[in-house]
């Protein structure tokens, strides 16, 4: 069901854990739709994203676009972090199951909310960046069989 | 990959090779059509008779209260579409759980669109059914009450003779999804007032596609499936003769093996919860103690969702199912879960695992060791668990 990329990120998941005193923390999800991702990013003066960290509660798909996302934001620019998008991170992972794309979405979001954050605490702005939605689950429609 | 654990006798078995012995001759030499007039044919005809006659007594009740279907699905629409469209002129009411399986649950849904009108009783904490609640649901145009036997996913085991003396009582036919207890549990139909009774060939080490349904004698069913003359005239199509065989032959040794085979695996299973309960913190048992299947073992584990962990039970080599919503294609988890009180988080980090009789303690052993390792590894990455640490720290 899922492709081999997908598999050594859930088995071999990159950057797990916590960053203390984070540039930026972004949390999305929540637990009734049994996803949730947190992101920490730190980013020094010159908005470079030194170091990334994950914490994900979710399926395989959701582990592994949480793995891929922090592997494709590291090292980049705030505006480079900004354009990864769902689409990026999917194919960076060969493809993911219809019924899992939301979990790539969430990837991003979370992403998003951490880059947010970071604004915020900086009072900056970061050109093309909204306000995260919190929950993007609820766009989700429930699947009829 | 070297060995396969396989807990997850609920979902399927695999066919006894007493069972695929008995089947194959039916397949080549001995492929007549039962209802033929020549004489190899009647050897079918005793063989189809046969296994009726093994269900009929494993039920005790007479081999024409036993109609061979394919499997239990079937078997379920068939007792609940034609008894509401044989009683629809006594009543538009039906009563079921809230617990049922979906060939139960989307059966209801549909007699719902043509009219019918559908209560759902609710099941306390641990699963068993609320026989008040039920009584008072019952109204006079109630014409049929479904409660399964015991349930797929947490193993609970209904108060059957309760629930049949109810609807005695009340005049009302009564129906069971017996699929997962059958051959489980002894069953008598008489004695608990079943009137119809659903079951399938492959949750009791049979072949797939072959099920029964058991009708009371003065049930006025029709039809489900319009043709020949088989099965009383109750459901066409030529007799599945291998899988009826098979189903026989499988029922014959689930009821003769029942008692020791049942004794080791509820052992078997209280070792392993009580060992889970103590070694995995944060994590319960779903279902009642000790009204449950033999076989089924379901516990949630907090902090964690319910298909990682079973990715990662597979990359161990056990094979085991889980009530999360990423395992049912939807975004909610498992009904009965909800069903039985627990929030969505919990219900997301569910996991089943039922036992078969080649299942062992190093097995169990092996599988818990893992299970530890795999909870810690997923709990490390979890945010929730990181919430709940720092909250309690």
């Amino acid at each position: 069901m899922y492709s081999e990329k997908v598999m050594d990120h859930f088995q071999n998941p990159r950057n797990v854990g916590e960053i203390e005193n984070a540039s930026g923390v972004g949390t999305v999800g929540n637990a009734k739709c049994g996803d949730i991702m947190r992101i920490y990013l730190d980013i020094d003066e010159n908005q470079i994203i030194k170091d990334v960290k994950f914490k994900t509660f979710g399926c395989g798909a959701a582990v592994a676009t949480s793995s891929m996302a922090t592997e494709l934001v590291k090292g980049k620019t705030v505006q480079e972090a900004l354009e990864v998008t769902n689409k990026a991170v999917m194919e960076a992972l060969d493809g993911l199951p219809p019924v899992k794309v939301h979990c790539s979405l969430l990837a991003e979001e979370a992403i998003h909310a951490a880059l947010w954050d970071y604004a915020e605490k900086n009072g900056i702005k970061i050109e093309g960046l909204d306000k995260p939605k919190s929950d993007i689950s609820e766009e989700e429609e429930e699947e009829e069989y | 990959m070297d060995k396969i654990i396989y807990l997850d006798h609920a979902a399927t078995t695999a066919a006894r090779p007493e069972v695929v012995e008995a089947m194959l001759p039916y397949f080549t030499e001995s492929y007549w059509n039962p209802s033929s007039v020549y004489t190899p044919a009647s050897a079918n005809r005793k063989a189809v008779d046969q296994s009726r006659e093994i269900i009929a007594k494993s039920l005790g009740t007479q081999s024409q209260n036993i109609y061979f279907t394919a499997g239990g699905s079937e078997s379920d629409n068939w007792a609940l579409k034609a008894a509401a469209e044989a009683y629809e002129n006594k009543g538009k009411h039906i009563i079921t759980s809230t617990i049922e399986h979906h060939a139960i649950l989307h059966t209801c849904d549909y007699l719902q669109s043509k009219g019918f009108e559908i209560t759902y009783v609710d099941v306390d904490e641990t699963g068993i059914l609320k026989l008040d609640e039920l009584e008072a649901a019952i109204r006079p145009d109630t014409i049929l009450i479904s409660v399964m036997f015991a349930n797929n996913e947490i193993g609970t085991i209904q108060p059957i003779k309760e629930i049949g003396e109810i609807a005695q009582k009340h005049g009302i036919i009564f129906h069971t999804d017996a699929v997962q207890a059958y051959g489980q549990l002894p069953i008598d139909v008489d004695e608990y007032h079943i009137d119809m009774l659903s079951a399938s060939g492959h949750k009791l080490n049979g072949p797939k596609g072959v099920g029964f349904l058991y009708i009371r004698k003065g049930l006025k069913l029709r039809s489900f499936i319009h043709g020949g003359a088989q099965e009383r005239k109750r459901r066409a199509g030529t007799e599945n003769v291998t899988g009826i065989v098979g189903l026989g032959k499988a029922v014959e040794i689930a009821f003769d093996t029942m008692e020791e085979r049942t004794k080791k695996e509820t052992e078997l299973r209280d070792y392993a919860m009580n060992r889970i309960l103590a070694e995995v913190p944060y994590c319960r048992i779903n279902g009642d103690r000790k009204k449950r299947l033999p076989n089924n073992i379901n516990i949630s584990v907090q902090f964690i969702e319910g298909e990682s962990l079973l990715i990662m039970l597979d990359m161990a080599g056990i094979c085991a199912s889980s009530g999360s919503a990423c395992t049912s294609g939807s975004l909610d988890p498992s009904h009965v879960l909800l069903a039985i009180g627990l929030p969505h988080e919990i219900a997301h980090g569910s996991l089943r695992m039922t036992l078969g009789e080649e299942t062992t303690k190093e097995d169990m052993d092996y599988v818990i060791e893992k299970l530890k390792e795999i909870v810690e590894k997923l709990r490390t990455m979890s945010p929730l668990y990181e919430d709940f640490v720092k909250k309690n720290s």
